[in-house]
Order: C-alpha cells, then structure tokens, then sequence
C-alpha cells in the first residue's frame, strides 16, 4: 500500500465511529421500559382496555391528546366517542383517572425514547 | 428507461419487504438478518474498496492548482488553492470535504452578444450542502434509538430540528430539506438535457433509494406511526447482538430499515462510496511541491543506462581517429 499508514489510520477512526453504538452496548442490559398498569383503578377493571386499542394508543396517544386539546379550545364539545362507541370526557383527568403516576407511567417510554414535551409547560401532573 | 429501471428496482424492494412482512411474516429475516447482512457488506466492503484504492500507485503528482504557487520570496503564494505543505492540503481538504468547495467553484458559461459571459451556478452546490448536511443531521439524530441513554448532544440537535414546533409529532426542519434537496437532485437529472444524456442507472437508483427511505420515514412518523418503543427495542437487540423480533411494529418500519439496509449493502460498490474516496483523490489531497521533491512514479523499474561519458570512453580512440571532439582526452 502507498501512504498505508495514512489510510489505515483513517480506516480505523471510521470503523471505530460506526460501530460505536455496538461495542457501547454490547454486553450490556437492555431494560424495557415497562410502563406500570399497577393502579388501583387499572386493577380494578374487569376487562382492561384504554380509551382506543393499545397498540393505537401506543402509536398515536399524542395525536389523539392534540386533537383533544384543538377539539376543546375550538369549542366543538368535550366529549370523545370512541371506536367501540363509548363516551370520555376529553380532558386529562380522563388519563389521569387510571394512570395516576406520570413517573411510573408517562416518563418510563418517555424517558427510555429521550421525546422532548411541550405537555407538561401547561398542565400539570396528577396529584397523587 | 434509464430512470425507469432503478424505479422499478425500488419498487420491487418495497413489494418484497411488504409480501415478506405482511404476508409471510418473515419478521427474523427483515428485522434480523437483512440488517446485519447489509451492515457486514458495508463495513467489509469500504474496508475492500479503500485498500484497493490504497494498493493503486498514483504515477504523476497531480494537484489541481487555481492560486500562486510558492516561489520566490517577494511573491505572494496560495497557501489554500496551491498548498505547498501538509497544512495547507489539510485545510484544503476539510474545505473540500465538509463544505465542497470545488463544486461552489462551477461557473456556469454563455454567449452574451458576441461576449463570453461567465455566471453564477451554485445550485448543484447548494443542494449537495443541503442534502449531505440534512442527512448527516438525521443520521445522528437516529442515534436515539442506538442508545439506552440517549448522549446530550443527540438531544439538544433533535431539540433544535423540532424548534419551529409545529404539529404532534414535532416537524423536524432536515426532513423537509432532505426530501426537497433529493427531489431536485433528480428533477435536474431528468429535466436538464446535458444531465439528461449523462444520467445512469446508477445515478438514478440512489436517488430513488433516498426518496424511498425519507418517504417512508416521513410517512412513519407524520402519518402512519409506528410504536416507536418496539423499534428501539429491536434496534438495542440488533446493538447490544442479542438480536430479538419486536412483534406489534407496523409494516412501513419495515419498509424504511430494508431500503436503509439495501442503500448500506449498496453502499461500497457504487458512485456512493465517493465518501471514502474524496480522502483518496490525489488532484486534491497532494500538495503542489513538485519543484521541490521529486515525485517517484512508484512503478517505475531501473532502466539501464549508457551515459555519454560511458560511450566516450567506449570509443574515444575511434572519435579521435575520425577528428570527433572529445571532452575528455
């Protein structure tokens, strides 16, 4: 090789670069972040379910919370029907009502993803 | 048919991808195996195609010069356009390499009534920069979902990509610059006659490949979602190598990681490698110091001489005789 040194050293600052992420976790304990459904009110019903399906709620919750909030500042009603046709009061105590820790709820996946939130600079959290 | 054929090719993957997933289920393959795959041709074929670039002799000392070179004392040299060490060839290159300065460079020439004009052509530049960047952006911001903790830095750029804070998801700013910087990428490529007649296949497939992963990362997270916990677990199983399938992830994630994987295997064996081998090219990456070292072609082989004192010496007796002058008696 010509100026093998040069090369070689430039090989090895980018192969060290992309694999980084992979001798950073290799090895190393992959936790899922494991949102907690351990609430009295949870625990409590019969058939667990959230306002839509969970896998739409864990996709989309935030659309489903804008539209909420653009619903009722617009003045179009509070009240939300969902697919299977029942009726929920499109506020945050809706969510709260069930999910009452944001710590052991709302930050887990939030947190585990690093999601920046504009949520919270307005409402706040649960009381309990 | 020249941009047709790679279409085609794309479109054919994303069918693949889709009948895989969706209709057979091939979830270990698609989510598993097709991305190691395509990083092991990556990271092997970079390595082949720099050593073999390494392996080449370079026979002339080439640099590409538009500034004064180092001469005489009262003369002002370039030190950037016309380097005469190793500094200046290292500003050079960094101007090359994160700002593209040769193709900032291009003038674009016209008959002005009977004038050559020359004009202002900095469009290719200027989507080349937004592209490049835009996606260097988005490939770091990517980074979230290859670290347990995503680093600081991560967040702040996604934070500040997100700043203009519109809608839910956040409308992240490289997307809309990446898509519209690709799309014109291909628009002169079909719409310019001269670009038109030099266009390949293989200059059309990365584009559309491109197209392809920004649409559907753009779809995924503006429109169709997908649960995006699910996609960093299985990516910190592909990672950390303790690769595991991720069941409730939607098709269009599939979609995405197999056209990446795809442009990654492409990657090392196409026009896109040019990525290593802007490093490499000597017109750029030699300083213009060939009056004062001697550039060796590296192939060259000992050629057997006869000097003219040799052929004196060989005949002087006979040069004499025949009244030839000699230089030495």
């Amino acid at each position: 090789m010509y100026n093998g040194g040069k090369i070689i050293a430039g090989l090895v600052i980018f192969l060290g670069l992309v694999t980084f992420p992979i001798y950073y976790s290799v090895g190393k304990a992959n936790p899922h972040p494991s949102p907690s459904l351990d609430t009295p009110a949870i625990n409590q019903m019969k058939v667990k379910h959230c306002v839509e399906s969970r896998s739409f709620m864990r996709a989309n919750h935030m659309r489903l919370l804008r539209g909420w909030m653009q619903t009722v500042l617009s003045g179009k009603g509070c009240v939300y029907v969902s697919s299977t046709g029942e009726k929920y009061d499109m506020s945050w105590d809706t969510c709260w009502n069930c999910h009452s820790s944001k710590k052991q709820f709302c930050d887990r996946c939030h947190q585990y993803m690093a999601v920046d939130l504009p949520c919270w600079k307005c409402h706040s959290e649960p009381n309990t | 048919m020249k941009a047709l054929l790679p279409f085609l090719a794309v479109v054919f993957l994303v069918l693949l991808v889709i009948a895989g997933v969706k209709a057979a289920g091939l979830y270990f393959i698609f989510g598993v195996l097709v991305p190691y795959a395509a990083a092991a041709a990556f990271l092997l074929g970079f390595v082949y195609r720099v050593v073999k670039w390494g392996k080449t002799p370079v026979p002339f000392h080439i640099p590409t010069t538009c500034g004064q070179q180092k001469s005489l004392s009262w003369i002002k040299p370039n030190g950037i356009e016309n380097p005469s060490g190793t500094g200046g060839v290292v500003i050079r290159m960094l101007l090359e390499v994160l700002l593209f300065r040769s193709l900032f460079k291009n003038r674009k020439t016209k008959m002005k009534g009977e004038y050559l004009v020359y004009g202002w052509a900095p469009w290719l530049w200027l989507a080349g920069m937004a592209f490049h960047w835009s996606f260097l952006l988005i490939v770091i911001r990517h980074l979230r979902f290859f670290f347990q903790s995503v680093p600081a830095a991560v967040q702040s750029l996604e934070h500040l990509d997100s700043i203009l804070n519109w809608g839910v998801p956040a409308l992240y700013i490289t997307d809309v610059i990446f898509l519209v910087a690709v799309t014109y990428l291909f628009l002169r490529r079909v719409t310019l006659s001269q670009m038109k007649a030099i266009s390949l296949p293989a200059d059309f497939f990365p584009l559309f490949l491109l197209l392809g992963i920004g649409t559907s990362g753009v779809l995924m997270r503006y429109q169709t979602r997908v649960d995006v916990v699910g996609v960093k677990e299985l990516v910190m199983g592909l990672v950390s190598l303790h690769p595991s399938v991720v069941s409730g992830i939607g098709t269009i994630f599939y979609v995405h990681l197999f056209l990446i994987s795809a442009l990654f295997a492409y990657f090392p064996w196409s026009k896109l490698v040019h990525a290593g081998g802007v490093f490499l090219s000597p017109t750029r990456n030699l300083s213009n110091n060939s009056r004062v070292a001697r550039h060796v072609n590296p192939w060259s082989y000992p050629v057997k001489v006869h000097t003219y004192e040799e052929y004196e010496d060989d005949f002087r007796e006979k040069m004499k005789m025949a009244g030839v002058p000699v230089e030495r008696e």
